[in-house]
């Protein structure tokens, strides 16, 4: 998608860009509930799902990792276009030249060479997924077990008299995710850079 | 043999070449601006000229009559650049041997020690491309080029960015692999010095006409 949206220009492109990028500017809520109504087993992609494959997603766990991609895509789609349109064209003509058809042109120069903004964008991607609140409580609900993020936890916890101490030790817990997810990232990055040659410290 | 009858117009410029070149190795030499690497493109295939026809060998690379236009990738042409363009994220032997896995067998007309020993960079193998020197990236992307198995190779201005002392030590190379491998050759200069170096079939271009 990111490739797309970095390369081609097409009819359209600008309705796309934007249809991509709308979870990003909505209020949670907006696109949680449009996927309640889409998928939701009245909805008319929800109820084909049930009827053939007697499965939901609304109110499952499968829907909370949907609420969270939908929301976390643009973030992915944005820092990895970045960097892909970043990516010297001449080298890709040099690989063109050299043999390479545009696949394996993507993925042994452009996709490599662009590696250190796909990890930004994988790093945004999770802190969005990690913080997702409103989509994900419109469209799954906060079911024990089932559909209860750590964000939900936290906030059922503090609803409930005697919870701090609970809510206290998920807010631990969510800290060190965080700052793992970050460091990884950064020592990922770091060698990514060295990589290329240009050491960034 | 390669035979280019070629048009092409942008804004200001207009390229009308009319190019039959039978010599193995032939030097294009025009002052800036000329269209030199214009047709360059047109012949690797990175550019579409308006109308025209392209083979190389009796191959038709690009026919605009006949609809053919055979994309870059397939078109074989080796090119090396002013600026070596040497994949920054893969080591010197990776970068040599990215076209060989993708050239067909019956193609290879070099082998991987033949070009280490004519260009000198077998010791170069395990380095990333940001530790060489100048001269010895444009030599890993010479070798890399012949190492595609091209059917003919274009060399833009491969000494321009080097410096009068650097020149003088790239050249040798440059006649070593014109003299001792059979691969057609269009050599790319703005300078007459260079050129006559290289080759005595020399193909005048200005204002886009040859």
């Amino acid at each position: 998608m990111a490739w797309i949206l970095a390369k081609k220009s097409f009819f359209g492109k600008s309705l796309i860009d934007g249809l991509v990028h709308l979870p990003l500017v909505l209020p949670p809520v907006v696109p949680g509930f449009l996927l309640l109504l889409v998928l939701g087993r009245q909805g008319f992609i929800g109820n084909f799902i049930y009827k053939h494959f007697h499965m939901s997603i609304a109110f499952t766990w499968i829907g909370a990792v949907l609420a969270s991609a939908v929301m976390a895509f643009p973030l992915m789609v944005r820092s990895a276009r970045l960097a892909i349109s970043q990516v010297d064209h001449k080298l890709e003509l040099a690989a063109a030249s050299l043999g390479a058809n545009p696949i394996k042109v993507f993925f042994t120069i452009t996709l490599p060479l662009s590696f250190p903004g796909v990890l930004t964008g994988l790093v945004l991607a999770f802190s969005r997924s990690l913080g997702e609140f409103g989509a994900t409580i419109t469209f799954v609900g906060n079911i024990e077990n089932v559909t209860r993020t750590l964000p939900l936890a936290i906030y059922t916890y503090t609803q409930v008299p005697g919870g701090d101490a609970s809510a206290m030790r998920l807010v631990v817990l969510s800290l060190l995710l965080a700052l793992g997810a970050l460091m990884l990232s950064d020592r990922l990055e770091r060698v990514a850079y060295k990589k290329l040659g240009n050491v960034n410290d | 043999m390669i035979e280019v009858n070629v048009n092409f117009k942008r804004k200001d410029f207009i390229l009308d070449v009319n190019l039959i070149a039978n010599e193995r190795v032939n030097a294009l030499f025009g002052p800036s601006g000329s269209g030199k690497s214009t047709l360059l493109s047109i012949i690797a295939g990175i550019i579409k000229p308006s109308h025209g026809r392209i083979s190389i060998e009796g191959e038709c690379l690009f026919d605009s009559g006949l609809g053919i236009n055979i994309p870059i990738y397939r078109r074989r042409v080796g090119l090396v650049f002013q600026e070596g363009r040497l994949f920054p994220h893969l080591t010197v032997e990776n970068n040599l041997l990215y076209g060989v896995n993708l050239a067909s067998i019956q193609n290879q007309h070099v082998s991987v020690n033949q070009v280490l020993e004519l260009l000198e960079i077998g010791h170069l193998l395990k380095k990333p491309p940001h530790h060489l020197s100048g001269g010895e990236k444009q030599r890993v992307a010479l070798g890399r080029a012949l190492l595609s198995s091209p059917r003919l190779l274009m060399l833009d201005e491969p000494l321009a960015s080097l410096d009068d002392r650097l020149k003088g030590q790239i050249l040798p190379f440059l006649k070593r692999v014109a003299e001792e491998i059979s691969i057609p050759m269009i050599y790319i200069s703005h300078s007459m010095d260079e050129v006559q170096q290289i080759t005595e079939n020399i193909i005048m271009i200005e204002n886009g006409k040859i």
